[in-house]
């Protein structure tokens, strides 16, 4: 219990930091959104004035943080004045969609991740683990961006899939399976890039950490009793090489997150991506610091989560807290 | 328990020019080669000690995984009883495995570290698939016993565990498969000098009663000659003697055996040495 409180603390920690330097860095940029206006000759000074200390812009920055935080303990998180509405629901569409394509991503790469490198570590050194390491290690050199691009290319000139958007215009007169497959359709690029760009790192960490424990005599002790090498695989080595592997799954999420805001903008996916660099050149610095403040969230919450697991699949950390 | 007498008997193992090579690879192109065995041939007969003796690195840890079928020879071949076992499939692999087993040299690390006592000794039964989770229970009670452990210690780690109780552990859980022969690896070696003889005496008692056929890995020539039947020295991959106890004790015609017993402590044998087990 003592752990998973002293986690909380530090997740709870973390996202105060966040929101502190992510409203200090925002607020302190120059420039804010209103003074693109200055420029047009329709809008009086005073207007600009009263719209600024209407929205706490010429009030000291402490005052204006604390005021932030109460408003987010009433789940106001500001007011986007591109949008000219509160910033929260906006938020919460794109993190939901953000989601949508961060969780697949995460799923289907560890799905493929874990018997890949498994299946590598067991063949270590022979012909098709060496050329999957080739392989991995050539994927890893690929920036993401490139990766996206090269991907959109090849939708483009093979022209079945879309390339871009989260939906297609129709969506909206299609049956439920229309929709299902429609939003399926639109996902597998921006799926796919994600789980290019992570993949590699995964396989190649899976594969040495079991490859480390598949060596351990209390496997081959375990072999000599005669159990099964799949069952050998799977769960005894898998449990054994767990721990790393569940503090990568944690470490992963961050990378498919930080990977999604990018390719989602490549491949406008109407996600958090597209939707804070947007708000980050407008200034709309609500938007922004709601935004950040959402991913950190995410990283944190997966972080968390990875921390449960390792909670529950390692005896020797229970016993450790509850001494 | 002489070899002698049961000259006609089949033996329970035959090993044939045993080879296993390592190679050691290179990225591009293959590497040198390491003889870890090179050409060995014995038989070991029912309840008898086969005692290998030999220094580190004389092949003698993969001349027991070969044994134990966990390690593929690279040529020749070992039969037990009628089972040749260098062209077997996985599945009679496994059921070989449950017939020969093998203590490790590291007890310590030859078990699960995130188990318990009690996991550990019905894990291997779990694969006979015949037993109820009740009766494994009771029977991982009844191989405690049998090594002289404390019932108590079923829930502990093996981490909680002493030296001397690791060892026994690491035999309970090998006799919970009634193997018909046990080969143990360097399995006294670590342990001190009283604790080596509870646990030499405890293995004497165990093959009279168990009727079991052993394999001790030593290079202990002292020790080997106080637990075994017959002597077989290793170096370099090759058995360069053989003989009963005494001969090699006494009038020792390789140059290694008798380095090796001019490593021998000066002990007396004769002597009981310790009357607790």
């Amino acid at each position: 219990m003592r752990y998973l409180l002293r986690r909380s603390a530090h997740a709870g920690f973390l996202l105060v930091g966040v929101s502190l330097l992510a409203f200090a860095f925002t607020v302190l940029v120059p420039g804010s959104y209103f003074d693109e206006m200055r420029l047009n000759p329709q809008i009086a000074p005073e207007t600009i004035v009263a719209l600024r200390s209407r929205y706490e812009l010429d009030r000291p920055l402490p005052v204006r943080y604390v005021h932030w935080v109460i408003g987010l303990a009433h789940g106001d998180m500001g007011f986007s004045f591109a949008y000219n509405t509160p910033v929260a629901p906006l938020l919460l569409v794109r993190a939901r969609n953000t989601l949508l394509l961060t969780v697949t991503a995460m799923l289907l790469a560890w799905g493929i991740a874990l018997p890949l490198g498994i299946w590598s570590a067991d063949h270590l050194g022979r012909l098709p683990d060496r050329l999957l390491s080739w392989g991995t290690a050539a994927l890893l050199l690929i920036p993401d961006l490139a990766l996206a691009l090269g991907l959109l290319v090849v939708a483009v000139k093979m022209g079945r899939l879309p390339t871009g958007g989260m939906v297609s215009p129709n969506f909206e007169n299609l049956s439920f399976f229309g929709k299902a497959s429609d939003l399926l359709l639109h996902m597998t690029l921006p799926v796919a890039a994600l789980v290019l760009s992570v993949l590699p790192l995964l396989v190649r960490h899976v594969r040495a950490a079991v490859a480390e424990v598949l060596v351990a005599p209390f496997l081959l002790a375990a072999e000599g009793h005669g159990i099964p090498r799949r069952t050998l695989l799977y769960r005894y080595a898998l449990a054994a090489a767990g721990n790393p592997l569940i503090a990568l799954f944690g470490f992963s999420i961050g990378t498919l997150l930080s990977g999604s805001l990018l390719i989602e903008v490549v491949m406008s996916w109407p996600g958090l991506g597209p939707f804070l660099l947007e708000a980050i050149l407008a200034r709309d610095i609500y938007v922004v610091i709601g935004g950040v403040l959402l991913s950190t969230l995410f990283l944190v919450g997966g972080n968390f989560l990875a921390d449960l697991l390792l909670y529950w699949a390692d005896p020797r950390i229970r016993t450790e807290s509850s001494a | 328990m002489t070899a002698k007498g049961n000259e006609a008997i089949e033996p329970l193992v035959r090993v044939e020019n045993l080879v296993k090579h390592y190679s050691k690879k290179r990225l591009l192109g293959s590497g040198e080669e390491v003889r870890a065995v090179d050409g060995v041939s014995f038989s070991i007969f029912r309840g008898t000690t086969l005692a290998i003796v030999g220094e580190s690195g004389s092949g003698k840890s993969t001349l027991a995984l070969c044994l134990a079928c966990l390690e593929r020879p690279t040529s020749g071949n070992i039969w037990f009883e009628e089972t040749g076992l260098s062209g077997l499939m996985e599945k009679d692999r496994r059921v070989i495995h449950r017939q020969i087993q093998l203590i490790f040299q590291d007890p310590a690390n030859s078990f699960n570290p995130r188990w318990s006592v009690l996991k550990i000794l019905t894990e291997p039964l779990v694969v006979q698939g015949n037993l109820g989770g009740g009766e494994m229970k009771s029977s991982a009670y009844a191989l405690l016993e049998q090594v002289g452990l404390s019932p108590q210690l079923g829930e502990k780690r093996p981490s909680e565990l002493s030296g001397g109780q690791r060892q026994r552990l690491a035999i309970a859980r090998a006799l919970g498969l009634r193997p018909k022969l046990l080969i143990l690896d360097e399995s006294l070696s670590a342990l001190d000098c009283s604790l080596q003889a509870q646990i030499a005496n405890l293995l004497m008692e165990l093959q009279t009663s168990l009727q079991m056929t052993y394999v001790f890995i030593s290079h202990d020539l002292a020790m080997a000659a106080h637990l075994a039947d017959e002597i077989a020295v290793m170096s370099r991959g090759q058995i360069v003697e053989r003989g009963a106890p005494e001969t090699i004790l006494t009038h020792p015609e390789s140059s290694i055996s008798r380095e090796l017993l001019a490593a021998v402590p000066r002990l007396d044998f004769s002597r009981p040495r310790l009357a607790e087990s």
